[in-house]
């Protein structure tokens, strides 16, 4: 059980998966109730070419991913904005303009061997400087995540009535997608490019079918997402699995086993007693 | 009844850009007075609670709002899978007068807990928003505009969907705030919740009439044009019944 610590890249995988888990976890509970997972996903796929640049670059994959995840949100946000293109269809258009555009530089004779890297993740590649780049992120996160908690939950409870309460449903939406694309940078170093939403959308599903309060999912999910990917490493490490998608697979296994136990949660909870017509 | 009215509207016409959504729109809502917007689907009643937070652009007229106003929104509006309690609601109401970095903290939960306990609800406190009866989930929201100080409330649609003792139970509550001095707007399609009311307005896409219940619900042609149906008299049952036209929306 402790062989595997001995040796300083699966201690760098370590931090790598629990600083993925705990941004990706906390994150992925608004992404699920904000209907984000389609854009998580967009946004993970359309940051390829930038990997590819930095790869061809010799940069860290970070300098990377940055300009172009700004740069296919603005895309994004400009197609939509085009009469008679619905967003669904802009984030369509833009991610597969983005993707093939990787694509096709990954595939140019500049481009260095180890693309899959950048598709699958190269969690067990990952350096010191790339750790305290995710740990700076993450902390950044959390920071984000905590001073908009409260603008957060009244958006996405009653996006019609945020406003009278104080809350612009626009900010909140576009503040939530910011911290969204800081985390996608994080966890695509060690998940890859196509593998990545698994954690923004695994552990907080599994964590919704056990808490019913926004801040202990919160940390129900991170926990999760923490723990699937140390499991996940594990798995890599004594089958001799792919990494990243020995981890993203451990997050699909916690969420199904969350289901069965979501049910008989729910089937132990008490009934409500009877409304009482008086008032005081 | 005070000088300065609450809200106060004069052939007011107002869109969701420059078309006029709602045109010639005149009332006028006093401390401690309720006032029915009575409409069909479709009609504008939304459209002028919006038009009352500020959230429309003016096209014509004026409208003086004179206090906070607090909306209650129909509670299916809401998720009910959200992970949030009925203090946690009710706390909402305390961020417009937080500073953006700060959280709500004891003394916000406090006072929400405070409305919840006002309207009936303390014992709920805790429990899950989406786990609550339909009624106390609009008792909820309640509480929300009260934590917001609201000195107009704004209710869509209270009663739909409500039980008859949950509806009865909701229209004492209102009354009790509109003796405390508030002014109460109540966007319904219930002409007998609206006869319980000190004022009704009829709304379809403009103002159809305003007044109190008794002048404005005995006119036939009130109604219809409210409407736009046929009223026919139901024998031996006691008021009237309206026959909507097909249903056709602009």
């Amino acid at each position: 059980m402790l062989e595997p610590l001995q040796e300083p890249f699966m201690q760098r995988a370590l931090a790598e998966v629990v600083l993925v888990g705990v941004a990706g976890g906390a994150l992925g509970c608004w992404v699920v109730f904000y209907g984000l997972s389609y854009a998580a996903e967009s946004l993970a796929h359309s940051l390829f070419p930038g990997l590819v640049v930095a790869a061809i670059a010799g940069l860290p994959l970070l300098l990377g991913a940055t300009p172009a995840i700004v740069v296919a949100a603005l895309a994004i946000a400009l197609a939509a904005r085009i009469a008679g293109v619905s967003r669904e269809a802009a984030v369509a258009v833009v991610v597969t303009t983005m993707f093939g555009l990787g694509v096709l530089l990954a595939l140019s004779p500049q481009s260095p061997p180890g693309v899959e890297a950048l598709l699958f993740g190269d969690v067990f590649g990952v350096t010191d400087a790339d750790l305290l780049t995710a740990a700076g992120l993450v902390v950044l996160v959390l920071a984000g995540l905590r001073l908009l908690h409260g603008r957060l939950l009244v958006a996405g409870f009653d996006r019609g009535t945020a406003r009278s309460l104080g809350v612009s449903p626009a900010f909140a939406d576009a503040a939530l997608l910011v911290l969204l694309a800081a985390g996608i940078v994080v966890a695509v170093q060690g998940l890859g490019n196509l593998l990545v939403v698994a954690v923004f959308v695994g552990p907080a599903a599994a964590a919704r079918q056990l808490s019913d309060r926004m801040l202990p999912m919160m940390v129900l999910s991170a926990t999760i997402a923490a723990l699937a990917g140390v499991a996940g490493l594990y798995l890599s490490y004594y089958a001799g699995t792919a990494g990243g998608a020995s981890v993203a697979l451990t997050i699909v296994a916690v969420y199904l086993l969350s289901l069965p136990a979501g049910q008989l949660r729910a089937s132990r909870r008490p009934m409500l007693p009877p409304a009482k017509a008086t008032i005081a | 009844m005070p000088a300065e009215p609450l809200i106060e509207a004069a052939d007011l016409s107002a869109g969701y850009d420059s078309t006029p959504a709602i045109s010639s729109v005149g009332f006028s809502l006093a401390a401690g007075q309720t006032l029915a917007l009575l409409g069909p689907n479709g009609g504008g009643k939304t459209t002028l609670l919006r038009a009352v937070l500020g959230e429309l652009h003016l096209i014509e007229g004026t409208l003086r709002v004179g206090a906070k106003c607090g909306t209650v929104p129909q509670t299916e509006r809401s998720r009910l899978d959200y992970p949030v309690s009925a203090l946690d609601v009710a706390t909402m109401g305390t961020l417009a007068r937080l500073p953006w970095w700060r959280r709500p903290g004891r003394a916000e939960r406090r006072a929400a807990a405070r409305a919840l306990d006002r309207v009936g609800l303390g014992p709920f406190a805790a429990e899950t928003f989406g786990r609550l009866s339909g009624g106390q989930r609009q008792r909820v929201l309640i509480a929300r505009a009260l934590v917001q100080d609201a000195g107009v409330l704004l209710l869509d649609e209270p009663f739909s969907g409500l039980d008859r003792p949950s509806a009865e139970g909701l229209e004492a509550l209102i009354g009790e705030l509109a003796g405390e001095g508030r002014g109460v707007v109540i966007a319904t399609h219930d002409l007998e919740q609206a006869r319980a009311c000190d004022l009704v307005l009829c709304i379809n896409k403009r103002q159809v009439a305003c007044g109190e219940p008794d002048a404005v619900l005995a006119d036939v042609e009130v109604l219809e044009a409210t409407y736009g149906g046929a009223i026919v008299e139901i024998p031996g049952a006691e008021g009237r019944a309206i026959l909507p036209p097909h249903h056709h929306h602009h």
